[in-house]
């Protein structure tokens, strides 16, 4: 069954740093589950990883169609994994359709494994495809397996009694216990999975490991094996490690600021995609007396945050795009009142409702000015699915240490992808001195302001003595009572910027990776670190004289900014939109010039893209 | 024990030192005052309090009161306000808002907190205009009403604010004509004794954009007569005469008179705001004649905060992490040596 297709001679077994695999089929095959458990079991053996499902906006997509693909791509590598990677070593294709929206990021010459029985006429024909292409010698540059995988899961379930349905279900279990074979991964950790799972249900657990191990012994009957594998554990620090995924280390992060601010954690949010799995995160952490608040609507979601800062929480509030547009108003609100929240905006394709499911850079410029009036907040934004967490407990910290909402921008991408996260205790997180004042507490007045960083005290409902009022007119910038005073407004206005400005005194210094000086500089921001990483650590190797800044700071920059772009012949600003970032460098350093790189198809960037237009420019 | 012991306060103790701005002859001025006044009453602490409100001439009002206060954005008080309540159940939390900051751009979040039954005090301005925009039509507003953005008569059918909160399940609402003080003063002290979110609406006159909108209820020679003011467990009795009463025929509510056609004060219903069905309720708020005033409902049940804090109280004894730690390093941990 399997049908070496490929014309390359070299069949030869190829010990590589890395691979990456691709498990595709339609939206209910159970791809990303399956993803997910290749990518623990991996990482558990010590390789480091990184990951990218990737599926349609339909729960259930009708079956076979083009658009319904749903896709989990996963890098491993027995060397620094910075990206999911862009072209795949092994193919893991459950349907035609998927084989057909697939096929083009398959390296010429590597493997693709089908299910034989699902290339039926008819899901040929929703496919698209004129003739089967495992017939029609369309894929001769490929190792193609061919598995009858459905048919060999119900001969393997046969006597368990299992209705059609659940044991058809189940064949997703069938490529993976195949591709553990071909790796080299154990089975156990999956098969604990199940048991777990399905503690109450020991049936659907039994069928799930009578599967798995099916495609396991299948594998190795047939000796299966790959053109390249990475064997290698890789040379990662020491230190306990867990995968997480962007979402739930941006909540973890969260959790952490709470109990290092010895505060209670509040979180106002209404669903919308990709950030409700942050929500979901933390609905299920009451025992660290989290009050999580599934508001009516956008608007709640973040006024209610306002209310629950106003009354002493770290209170935060989660989106996307759209949602971020209708916070806009209390975002102003909570700037005018100076009252620390965070907004956590997990960007997605825009504009309007856009692509839900993918990955975009776009709200950069809402984030920075999608208020009215002058109404400068602290953007930051996280860089990998891991520092999520770090960029979480540091908006927190922000907000807290300067009494302004901090707005935190991760994506899709990193949101939903995943990587080995090496667990920090909440002993190594960096203190958190808020604001608050006790009814003892001399000069409390809730409107005076720390010299240095201008940021006003904060008295919470139940402190006697400090009774004031907040609200979204203009305050006198001594009493706090309301103020149409013209003088006074401009100073206001000033006070609310600078105290911005200062953040600049409290945040690490900008620095590049490789190069410190050189031909170029590769500035990125945000979600795609891994990219620019891996492209420029690429060049590097190669001798190129480039350097990579990535920011995580971006309202305001870190104060050496200026003098990193000074070391540098040229910069190139790379982005998931159509050159946000780049705007509002050019308005900051005027008399620097910077070259654009962008992208806007709901994807993150390619290496390989990334290296052409780098090397490029470097001739 | 000192902490909980609340000290005597005067209605000087809840007067801040803004400058009251709203129009001479302002029903507001009645609803600041009354208030003012039913605060020292409540045995709650001065800093226990917390104003809240949106946009208009009612938004104002937490600037007026020396508590803590939020004045907010337009339609968002019930939000804001939820937020300071889950926050910290302990405060004695209040809204100011208007027909429309609630009933227009706030709906959405006026009926999710009667909903939720939340501990939130919201006293309703009703003038059936908007003021502070200077005189367009409300979603109270009549048909027919002449406003500035209705120069040939309003068209918008109009709700009424009380039949909104039943229909969203409110568990306390009461209503009571602006220049009521000392009925205004004792129903905001119910209102704080009420565990759920109470809603007091304000038949309030705009002396400017909407004059005399309510005297064919309120004016001090009809009231009597117009309004029936509820109380729990009396007969519905009304009238200077006290000879007007309730009945209920088939459906409907009826007006009868005691002495005639053979009724007395027995066949007159008998006011039962604390019960669970809300239908009689309903029939009161929709009554014309005479208009109902006082609490109409009033049904005690579990808050949202209760309810978050026995669950929280439940998960927190069968969970096995206290501290972040406990999380972060329990499961699917390995170690890279």
């Amino acid at each position: 069954m399997i049908t070496d297709k490929s014309k390359s001679t070299s069949k030869g077994v190829e010990q590589v740093n890395a691979v990456v695999i691709r498990f595709v089929g339609d939206s209910g095959d159970g791809m990303q589950l399956t993803g997910t458990q290749f990518t623990d079991t991996s990482a558990m053996f010590g390789n480091d990883v990184a990951t990218f499902p990737n599926y349609p906006s339909e729960i259930r997509a009708p079956q076979g169609s083009l658009y319904g693909v749903s896709g989990f791509q996963v890098n491993i590598g027995s060397i620094e994994i910075s990206t999911p990677g862009d072209d795949l070593d092994l193919l893991v294709a459950m349907n035609p359709a998927g084989l057909k929206t697939n096929l083009s990021a398959v390296k010429a010459g590597h493997t693709i494994i089908v299910d034989t029985d699902s290339f039926t006429k008819k899901n040929l024909q929703k496919a698209e495809y004129e003739s089967n292409p495992l017939e029609d010698g369309s894929l001769d540059n490929y190792r193609v397996i061919e598995v009858a995988m459905t048919s060999l899961t119900k001969e393997s379930l046969k006597d368990l009694g299992l209705d059609n349905k659940s044991i058809v279900r189940s064949k997703n279990m069938f490529a993976l216990g195949m591709v553990y074979w071909i790796y080299g991964r154990d089975m156990n950790h999956t098969l604990d999975f199940f048991k777990n799972k399905f503690k109450f249900k020991p049936i659907i657990a039994e069928a799930n490991s009578k599967v798995i191990k099916a495609g396991y012994y299948y594998a190795e009957t047939l000796e299966l094996i790959p053109n390249s594998y990475a064997i290698a554990p890789s040379t990662m620090p020491k230190g306990t490690y867990r995968i997480v995924n962007g979402n739930t280390a941006t909540a973890w992060g969260f959790l952490a600021a709470a109990e290092k601010s010895g505060l209670e954690l509040y979180l106002g949010s209404y669903p919308i995609t990709p950030a409700t799995d942050i929500l979901h995160e933390l609905v299920k952490h009451k025992h660290f007396g989290v009050k999580a608040f599934q508001a009516e609507d956008e608007i709640a979601g973040v006024t209610s945050t306002i209310g629950a800062a106003f009354a002493g929480d770290l209170a935060i509030t989660t989106t996307s795009g759209p949602g971020l547009a209708l916070k806009g108003e209390a975002i102003g609100l909570a700037m005018m009142t100076e009252l620390p929240i965070v907004i956590v905006n997990v960007q997605r394709g825009g504009p309007s409702t856009g692509l839900p499911t993918k990955t975009e850079q776009s709200d950069l410029l809402q984030a920075m000015y999608g208020r009215n009036g002058e109404s400068p907040v602290i953007v930051i934004a996280a860089s990998t699915p891991a520092n999520c967490f770090d960029f979480a407990f540091e908006a927190s910290r922000l907000a807290l240490e300067h009494m302004t909402p901090v707005i935190l921008l991760t994506d899709g991408y990193i949101a939903n992808g995943s990587e080995p996260w090496k667990i920090k205790s909440i002993k190594d997180m960096p203190l958190i001195k808020t604001k608050i004042v006790d009814k003892d507490s001399e000069n409390g007045d809730p409107f005076n302001r720390d010299n240095e960083t201008l940021a006003r005290h904060w008295a919470i409902p139940g402190t006697p003595g400090f009774e004031h009022r907040v609200g979204g007119l203009e305050k006198d910038q001594i009493t706090g009572g309301v103020s149409n005073d013209p003088e006074n407004h401009e100073q206001m206005v000033n006070i609310r910027a600078e105290k911005v400005n200062r953040v600049k005194n409290n945040i690490p210094k900008l620095a590049p990776e490789f190069e410190q000086e050189g031909d170029l500089l590769v500035v990125g921001w945000g979600g795609t670190y891994g990219s620019l990483h891996s492209a420029v650590s690429g060049l590097n190797d190669e001798g190129y004289k480039i350097g990579h800044a990535h920011f995580n700071y971006i309202n305001p920059m870190p104060k050496n900014t200026a003098d990193v772009f000074s070391k540098y012949k040229k910069i190139i600003v790379c982005e998931l939109n159509k050159g946000q970032f780049a705007h509002i460098l050019r308005s900051q350093y005027n008399n620097i010039e910077f070259l654009q790189y962008n992208k806007v198809m709901g994807l993150p960037f390619s290496v390989t893209d990334l290296l052409a237009k780098f090397k490029n420019i470097l001739k | 024990m000192e902490d909980t012991i609340v000290k005597k306060y005067t209605f000087k103790d809840f007067a801040s030192d803004q400058e009251v701005r709203w129009c001479p002859g302002c029903d507001d001025y009645v609803i600041l005052r009354s208030m003012q006044k039913a605060l020292p009453e409540m045995g709650v602490k001065k800093e226990d309090v917390v104003f809240i409100s949106g946009i208009g001439c009612s938004s104002r009002f937490p600037y007026y009161i020396d508590s803590y206060g939020i004045h907010g954005i337009h339609g968002r008080a019930a939000a804001i306000a939820s937020g300071v309540k889950l926050a910290n159940p302990k405060l004695s939390v209040w809204m100011a808002t208007g027909d429309g900051d609630s009933l227009a751009i706030g709906g959405n979040h006026f009926i999710h907190v009667l909903r939720r039954n939340i501990d939130i005090n919201i006293v309703l301005f009703n003038n059936e205009i908007y003021g502070l925009t200077k005189g367009q039509f409300s979603p109270t507003s009549l048909i027919g009403q002449k406003t500035k953005s209705s120069p040939y008569g309003n068209t918008q059918p109009p709700f009424q604010p009380g039949e909104l909160a039943i229909g969203a399940n409110a568990r306390f609402f009461a209503r009571l004509g602006g220049n009521r003080p000392k009925q205004m003063t004792e129903l905001f002290i119910e209102a704080q004794k009420f565990e759920g979110t109470s809603l007091i609406e304000i038949l309030q006159n705009c002396v400017i954009f909407n004059e005399g909108c309510f005297t064919k209820y309120t004016d001090k020679d009809v009231r009597e007569d117009q309004q029936l003011f509820l109380e729990h467990g009396k007969p519905m009795i009304f009238g200077g005469n006290r000879d007007k009463g309730i009945v209920l025929n088939g459906l409907k509510l009826e007006v009868v008179t005691i002495g005639e056609n053979g009724v007395t004060e027995d066949d007159i219903l008998v006011h039962d705001a604390k019960c669970e069905d809300n239908i009689l309720h309903h029939m009161l708020v929709k009554m014309e004649y005479p208009l109902a005033t006082g609490i109409i409902r009033s049904y005690e049940d579990d808050t949202l905060e209760k309810r978050e804090k026995m669950l929280t109280e439940e998960v927190k004894k069968n969970s096995k992490f206290s501290k972040v730690d406990d999380l972060f390093f329990s499961g699917e941990t390995y170690e890279v040596s």
